[in-house]
């Protein structure tokens, strides 16, 4: 996977300040449709991109709602304009103006706007018919749910010992349906993956559904879109579209529990479990909360605190002892560790792959 | 002209013959006219006073105080945003204040402002000399300033609301939101709930009640429409968000379960009872500024509106289409699919009557001939970010669209084209209008211009580019954002765009202050206009006008001068009913606006004040949890309640009556044939 820019290690802010005159990607020649979204200056741009049948009818759309009434906005205000400057004959500027005259050309105007916004409601009816549910079965189901400030994600299976839960990076097949089950465990959350399809609610107390498909394997980013809180802006998630072999390899081995630690990691895995096993799991140990994210094949991951930084040894690290400082308010805490503590930790963190 | 006597010391007839005459300027009657209406000077005049020109006048000042700091935060907003990952404020600063500058100039400023307007200009537009219920006005503005100063009551502890205006469950419940900021929110809606309420029915009330004589309904500004219209509204809408509020509110300090999903309350009812009240709310901080659009903007193309009818009744349908789409702003929430393409197309419809007034504007200015003065320049560019702004939102009622657009920028931008485009640039061009009416001085043109440019140019430099964040997928309400999303150069632009458009609405406060003291002296019809309010002093007498004029047709300033009329009515403005045995105005018929009875007005009274007063501090009771307080405060309510409404055989209304002593009957019939 491409490692991008983290959040917080980007350039100061005062050098972002630096403006460039174009504004990216709007009005670029849309990608083509072989290149995935992980190589996006804009990641979640779901006007020019989508990356699957869930999206890319609304895509156009959205085209061809932008163009039209862009059009009629700039007619009308071409029409307000004439109206203003137009020449005027001289007339005694005491008098005043007939009141009768002109209701036509309000009902004239009225009447072509109707029966556009007709066409435009039967044409997006069409379109919410065609994304509303899959053309064939889902291939798979998963339940997300949404926590303050990260997502939990399970993978469904008939056979109780084949179920798991990953975090904040969910991985598909590529070109087949997939059914969410969107759940939160808080407050109100939204799962919204632009450029594979819309957002939807996840509200405490309701399961909503709905489908994602990507078509072409690669990274999509995606990211709470209901204000939940502090660290609302720090909730993002990754989709990861892969082939259906490379998807069961990942499967294969997200099922697979925790190996068992050996030599000088059982210090860290001490330290584990007592400091982050409480609210953390770890499969094939004892560390059985649920509070956090299952954290058994960590470093699977690309990316650590839902998006917010990528998955270095020193930003997990960093993001250990100084959580508070880069989500304030998370209830992950910052972790006050000694120096030989840390790099305990660390050593066996970086068992878990 | 008859005999005026005094009449207190005869028994009270409630039958009476008003007399027909007029009132020379200057003379002793006029003086005694003006001692009759006058407020007390001093203190005790201004928390006594009952004139609807000085709440009007107070409503205005006080929404402008909280537009000035809304905006003051959303430009702390804006550097914070400036670009990626600034650390300007922390994320719990930023929501606070992202949720006052909602709170604010949703609540506090949009409708406030022309709730302010309507106050003072009403009684002047219909021909009355107070609104139907002088007190209750008095203690609806009362309310409503306790009511914002309550919700600011936490802020300076660091402890203001923090939920977004919408303030979702379970993030707002008690488990989330622990500290006094959402109580405070909770409670200050209920107050300001009051306000509203009252100030609704009394616009009502008024309408049906105290046009003068000969102002049929077909006769009546637009603006009165839109008030009209938006204060019905409310009277449906506020319900459902005070209940919210108040069932939040018990959810979290008494331990009901509402919206607790762990006892089986149901989160989304919120967004429900919210949007039921928060859709409409839309439309009526809207509604009355496009009425002042459409009476001001005739003045300026020296012909009356295109299309009179057609924008009243498209203003009443677009409020009753309003009631039906409240669940276009919870398309996210997986409802069914057969309920979003109701609500979606229905959301389509409602911009049906809003093509109707847009066509009708621009039908106007095309067959009129435009005089470019600082007011006009503002209403014509608010019909330019209408244009803009409707476009927006038919995008936002697909539903498949929504699923992208909803939660981004784009409805940032979409709703301050809006509520700036509809609200705020109509409400400025309509002080550079009233102005001279109000303070008797004219505003500075050249000023007048500059903050126009400035201001559009800044507005649309600032929030256009928001759209192009929202395509980008920039979502609401983030505190910061990284720079590998590619919101950096929209965001900076838009940081800019505000700055400029605050530098305008500051030369346009400037504007104000000079031409307070400095302004040329106004006539009492400056430019021209048809509208009643023009044809009294300004500003206008504490009695408003001298006698109750009888009106002919919707311009009676413009009669006799309009183009092809063979015949034209006559609105008799100097000769009218007497009426000046103590506070009295006209009671006329609620279609026709026949005279029926003779109004007695209430003096000024101290009680709406020390009502507004002792129910704020009933709320400030509830939020301490001091229930003696609370107690004591609401029988102090119920004290002044019974001085206040003390049944004054004075304030019998008396019934007109002909000479021959028969009633109302006859009394329509002279109405018909006058």
């Amino acid at each position: 996977m491409k490692a991008s820019k983290s959040g917080f290690d980007s350039k100061s802010a005062i050098e972002n300040l630096h403006f460039r005159i174009t504004f990216p990607a709007l009005f670029m020649i849309a990608a083509r449709p072989s290149e995935a979204a992980d190589t996006l200056d804009t990641p979640l741009n779901y006007f020019l991109y989508s990356y699957g049948p869930a999206a890319t009818p609304v895509m156009h759309l959205g085209w061809l709602m932008t163009a039209l009434l862009s059009a009629i906005t700039l007619i009308v205000i071409l029409l307000l304009v004439i109206a203003l400057v137009r020449k005027r004959d001289a007339a005694d500027p005491d008098m005043i103006g007939a009141e009768r005259g002109g209701v036509r050309w309000v009902y004239i105007g009225t009447g072509i706007s109707t029966f556009i916004l007709a066409g435009l409601t039967v044409y997006f009816l069409t379109v919410l018919n065609a994304v509303a549910r899959p053309a064939e079965t889902p291939a798979l189901t998963l339940t997300v749910t949404g926590y303050d400030w990260w997502w939990s994600i399970e993978y469904e299976h008939a056979d109780p010992a084949k179920r798991f839960f990953t975090a904040n990076e969910i991985h598909i097949p590529v070109g087949r349906p997939v059914l969410l089950k969107l759940k939160s465990a808080d407050v109100i959350h939204a799962f919204w993956v632009p450029v594979l399809a819309g957002k939807t609610q996840m509200i405490p107390g309701l399961v909503n559904q709905k489908w994602i498909q990507a078509d072409v394997p690669g990274m999509y980013v995606g990211q709470c879109a209901q204000f939940c809180g502090a660290a609302h802006a720090h909730m993002n998630l990754e989709v990861v579209a892969e082939s259906d072999l490379d998807f069961e390899k990942w499967q294969e081995a997200q099922r697979r529990t925790a190996l068992p630690v050996s030599g000088h990691d059982e210090h860290g895995y001490k330290l584990f479990m007592d400091r982050c096993g409480g609210c953390h799991a770890v499969r094939g140990t004892e560390a059985e909360g649920l509070h956090g994210p299952d954290l058994t094949h960590l470093n699977s991951r690309g990316r650590i605190a839902a998006g917010l930084l990528t998955n270095t040894p020193h930003h997990l690290m960093e993001w250990i002892t100084r959580a508070q400082h880069y989500k304030p308010g998370a209830r992950m805490p910052s972790i006050a560790l000694s120096d030989s503590e840390a790099s305990a930790l660390a050593s066996y963190l970086s068992t878990l792959n | 002209m008859a005999a005026i006597d005094a009449t207190q010391h005869r028994e009270v007839s409630l039958e009476r013959i008003p007399e027909v005459g007029h009132i020379p300027e200057g003379s002793a009657i006029e003086a005694r006219l003006e001692k009759i209406w006058e407020t007390a000077p001093g203190w005790r005049g201004s928390l006594s006073t009952v004139d609807h020109k000085t709440i009007g006048i107070r409503y205005l000042v006080t929404a402008f105080l909280f537009l000035v700091i809304g905006g003051i935060e959303a430009l702390f907003l804006r550097i914070q945003l400036a670009g990626p990952d600034m650390a300007f404020l922390t994320p719990e600063q930023y929501n606070q204040l992202f949720t006052m500058h909602g709170v604010t100039m949703i609540f506090l400023y949009a409708l406030p402002v022309l709730s302010g307007f309507s106050n003072y200009l009403w009684p002047l537009l219909l021909g009355s000399r107070d609104m139907a219920f002088p007190r209750l006005n008095a203690l609806s503005y009362w309310i409503f300033l306790f009511a914002g100063l309550f919700m600011y009551i936490s802020f300076p502890l660091g402890q203001a609301p923090n939920a977004g205006w919408f303030n979702y469950v379970p993030f707002s419940g008690p488990v989330y939101n622990t500290g006094p900021n959402i109580d405070v929110f909770a409670l200050g809606m209920v107050l300001l709930g009051i306000s509203t309420t009252v100030g609704s029915i009394n616009f009502v009330v008024t309408l049906f009640r105290m046009r003068a004589p000969g102002m049929t309904i077909n006769r009546v500004p637009i603006l009165v429409w839109g008030t009209l219209t938006a204060s019905v509204a409310n009277l449906f809408a506020i319900p459902a968000v005070s209940l919210a509020f108040f069932l939040l509110w018990l959810d979290r300090q008494i331990g009901a379960h509402f919206f607790d999903v762990a006892n089986n309350g149901q989160p989304l009812l919120w967004q429900h009872l919210f949007w039921i009240f928060g859709h409409p709310w839309v439309y009526v901080v809207v509604l009355p500024a496009m009425g002042i659009v459409s009476d001001a903007l005739p003045t300026f193309c020296r012909r009356p509106l295109v299309g009179y009818t057609a924008v009243a009744l498209a203003t009443m349908a677009t409020m009753l289409l309003g009631f039906g789409v409240w669940v276009h702003h919870m398309f996210a929430t997986g409802l069914p699919t057969v309920a979003l393409s109701i609500f979606g197309a229905a959301s389509m419809v409602i911009s049906i009557p809003s093509a109707v007034a847009v066509f009708a504007w621009i039908a106007t200015i095309w067959l009129g001939k435009p005089v470019f003065k600082t007011p006009f320049l503002f209403f014509a560019g608010f019909i330019v970010l209408f244009i803009i702004g409707g476009m927006s939102g038919v995008m936002t009622a697909a539903v498949p669209l929504d699923w992208q657009l909803n939660e981004t920028y784009f409805i940032v931008a979409h709703l301050h084209y809006v509520l700036l485009g509809i609200n705020v640039f109509p409400v400025v061009g309509a002080i550079y209008y009233w102005f001279p009416k109000f303070t008797g001085r004219m505003m500075s043109e050249k000023l007048g211009k500059l903050s126009f440019w400035t201001m559009f140019i800044g507005f649309n430099v600032g929030f256009f580019p928001m759209h192009i964040a929202g395509l980008l997928g920039m979502p609401r309400r983030i505190y910061t954002y990284p720079s590998r999303m590619g919101w950096d150069e929209v965001n900076l632009v838009t940081t800019v765009g505000s700055f400029i458009f605050a530098i305008g609405v500051l030369i346009f406060l400037a504007n104000v202050v000079l031409s307070l003291r400095r302004g040329v002296r106004a006539g009492a019809n400056p430019w021209d206009a048809p509208t009643l309010e023009w044809a009294v002093s300004s500003p206008p007498p504490a009695y408003n006008f001298a006698t109750i004029p009888t009106i002919a047709s919707r311009h009676p300033l413009w009669e006799g001068r309009i183009e092809g009329e063979a015949e034209h009515a006559r609105t008799s403005l100097e000769e009218g009913y007497l009426l000046m045995r103590g506070r009295e105005t006209l009671g006329t018929s609620p279609i026709d606006a026949k005279p029926v009875v003779i109004l007695k007005m209430p003096e000024d009274s101290y009680t709406p004040f020390l009502v507004g007063l002792f129910v704020s501090l009933l709320f400030v009771g509830l939020l301490l949890h001091s229930w003696t307080f609370t107690a004591l405060m609401a029988a102090s309510s119920c004290a002044a309640l019974s001085i206040w409404m003390w049944p004054r055989r004075k304030l019998g209304q008396r019934s007109v009556s002909t000479p021959a002593g028969h009633r109302s009957a006859s009394a329509e019939r002279e109405g018909e044939s006058a």
